[in-house]
């Protein structure tokens, strides 16, 4: 084993699928200096677009079906409404409009979440609005050797796949967009995920399927990406206080493992979504439906966004999910109070 | 003639003044997140904002703090703003952020949305015509947003619609980190006749040239309640953001010069033809974009050399703007109950 960045690690996987497989191709917005490693070996296998989303994602579609494996490149997940159309009304389309007989191999890899300051038009995280939709499977790693193993893993779909990176997580992102060049501003990374053990050679891991962080006894927590680290944290405060938590890290919000959701909350009886995106008609709620579908029986509660993130960091950190957060609430659903 | 040359040259140091300051107020970490500064579009934006009347409309982009100062908004509640300060004084409570900025008073509005503020000026300007005003809407964004879909719709929209907007294409020649020219297809002003709009392209570094024309364009639009596209040639010395790559090549190449030698020499791969050509590619855009940063294309500059027999007046208008913007910078650190170093 060795250790890399986040980035690094899915740069790492990048390679090696690219050496085995020529038709993988990236394409987006300013690739040639987001990717200059790659640039300086693969050359003319990375194609720099115009900020045009609806253009460059629509055509990375139809290069799909033609025989290529794009990876598009969005500057942030937020801009994919650009080119919603793309997803909606195409990329997900395709293949069953075509009678199941035309797939689209399509890696869309787009930097989400806040935490950075900027805004509730650049730190929106949407995998919500997007899940909602059939025919797109939706990756969402929380440190190096899931983001790696994922990303090898969605180049050998057969099926469009988006690939969510949390900026808080990516060394390259905090630089260029949380301005962390400035020694004057710190940022709540989680230290777990931007930098951790890799294995020498990356292996598809199987999308789908969730990984227990933390095995506990009186409460399950589920979530994804950098909220999986809050709720580690959150763990360490609450066994102090003698509530164990189990944290289940989804790793992929589509398709949703809800067997092992099923079997931890059966465990436990009680189950706490953390959950970056909107609280309402999103994943907190597709989990609740999906456990009582099973007729199991438990108490609920989730934390998640329910306004426009705020520009101002002192009210984007109560909007957000944090540790106090996850703590209170966990609390709430243990003694049926605060 | 003196007395337009000053108040142009005034807009545009007050913006040039408040933007350095927000630039030491980001370093300080007293702004957060992604700071787009307008430095080098100044005199663009003073030749159009100083021929607006009550009533005409802006829709801008990311990077349009200077249209807001030369508007005539509040300073210290932009700067609220900017630092992200949650009480009433802030332009938007906190909430929006530079990049997001609105005054539904003096009808702004912007978006961090590439291409977005043209839609935006287009239906500023339908409201304008259906309620009988000679009232305009002006967009400004950048020559890579008219690479965007709905971009080219809102041309087509607005010529077919018979709308009174004033198109400001402010072209630095960058869309990011990318080459504009790499990426754009034939003309812009020409993509603009395509749609049936008038255009022109000025030197958008030299506010005099901008003002005389714009004396003429905007009295047609009020007129004729028919679009026109302004292509302007304008810098932006501080990069995309403040923490564009390209701006400190130095750095930059610091940070990922040895990732980049690593890949370009490891075997497997494209064949050294090609690698050789990817990494000159790489290397002479860092080098391209400090042509941008030579005095001679500093707005401020040119108007000074043009005109030197105002040294003085504009001496006078440089310790004034000082004054002010400390005031403001007084009275905004007050309300926001900090210290800056």
């Amino acid at each position: 084993m060795k250790r890399m960045n986040f980035d690094e690690a899915i740069e790492n996987a990048i390679i090696q699928a690219m050496l085995e497989d020529d038709r993988i191709i990236i394409m987006g917005e300013d690739v040639h200096t987001n990717r200059s490693a790659l640039v300086a070996r693969f050359s003319d296998r990375i194609f720099p677009t115009p900020i045009s989303e609806a253009s460059f994602l629509g055509a990375g579609i139809t290069a799909a079906m033609a025989g290529l494996k794009p990876i598009v490149e969005l500057w942030m997940i937020d801009f994919i409404c650009v080119a919603f159309d793309a997803i909606v009304n195409h990329a997900t389309k395709v293949y069953d409009f075509s009678g199941k007989r035309w797939g689209v191999p399509l890696v869309i890899r787009a930097p989400c979440g806040g935490g950075l300051g900027d805004g509730g038009q650049h730190e929106q995280i949407l995998y919500g609005s997007i899940a909602s939709i059939p025919g797109i499977k939706i990756l969402l790693p929380s440190n190096p050797a899931d983001a790696g193993g994922l990303m090898l893993a969605a180049l050998q779909e057969k099926h469009p796949v988006i690939f969510l990176e949390h900026k808080l997580l990516s060394e390259q992102l905090l630089y260029y967009l949380g301005g962390s060049g400035r020694n004057t501003v710190k940022f709540d990374v989680p230290e777990n995920g931007i930098e951790g053990e890799v294995p020498d050679h990356w292996v598809p891991l199987e999308i789908g399927k969730l990984k227990v962080l933390k095995e506990g006894t009186d409460l399950t927590m589920v979530s994804a990406g950098v909220a999986v680290h809050r709720c580690m944290d959150a763990a360490i405060e609450l066994e102090k206080q003698n509530i164990s938590a189990e944290i289940l890290d989804l790793r992929t919000i589509v398709p949703l493992d809800i067997d092992n959701i099923a079997a931890s909350v059966q465990k436990t009886g009680k189950i706490l979504i953390v959950d970056e995106d909107y609280k309402q008609f999103g994943l907190s709620g597709e989990i609740a439906a999906s456990l009582l579908e099973r007729k199991l029986n438990f108490t609920y509660q989730r934390i998640g966004t329910e306004t426009t993130i705020p520009f101002s960091p002192q009210l984007e950190v109560k909007t957000l999910p944090s540790v106090e957060k996850i703590v209170s609430m966990s609390q709430f659903l243990f003694y049926g109070s605060h | 003639m003196d007395a337009e040359v000053l108040h142009l040259y005034e807009l545009m140091v007050r913006s040039r003044f408040f933007e350095e300051l927000t630039k030491v107020l980001w370093e300080d970490g007293l702004i957060p997140g992604e700071l787009h500064l307008g430095i080098g579009t100044e005199a663009a934006i003073a030749g159009v904002v100083s021929n607006l009347i009550d009533g005409d409309a802006i829709a801008s982009d990311h990077r349009s703090t200077p249209e807001f100062i030369m508007r005539g908004v509040n300073p210290s509640s932009i700067l609220l703003e900017m630092m992200g300060h949650p009480g009433e004084e802030s332009l938007c409570a906190g909430l929006g952020g530079h990049m997001h900025l609105f005054s539904k008073e003096y009808l702004m509005a912007t978006s961090g949305i590439v291409g977005a503020s043209l839609p935006g000026a287009v239906g500023f300007a339908l409201a304008a015509k259906y309620k009988k005003t000679d009232n305009i809407a002006v967009s400004f964004s950048g020559e890579g947003s008219y690479n965007q879909g709905h971009a080219l719709e809102s041309l087509n929209l607005a010529s077919t619609l018979q709308l009174p907007v004033l198109f400001v294409c402010k072209d630095n020649g960058w869309s990011i980190t990318s080459k504009s020219s790499d990426f754009t297809g034939g003309n812009l002003v020409q993509r603009a006749n395509g749609f049936g709009i008038d255009g022109i392209s000025l030197n958008g570094l030299d506010v005099e040239e901008v003002y005389n024309a714009i004396q003429v364009i905007i009295p047609r639009i009020r007129k004729n309640k028919k679009p026109y596209f302004l292509h302007v040639l304008v810098t932006h010395r501080e990069g995309h953001f403040t923490t564009d790559p390209l701006l400190n090549p130095k750095d930059t190449l610091k940070k990922y010069g040895a990732s980049i030698t690593k890949s370009f020499l490891t075997p497997k791969g494209a064949n050294l033809g090609k690698r050789i050509k990817s990494v000159g590619t790489i290397l002479s855009s860092l080098m391209e974009f400090r042509k941008q940063v030579k005095s001679k294309n500093d707005p401020l500059y040119i108007t000074r050399r043009k005109h030197q027999e105002l040294a003085q007046e504009f001496d006078e208008v440089d310790q004034n703007i000082h004054r002010e913007i400390k005031k403001i910078l007084e009275r905004t650190l007050e309300i926001y109950g900090g210290k800056s170093k």
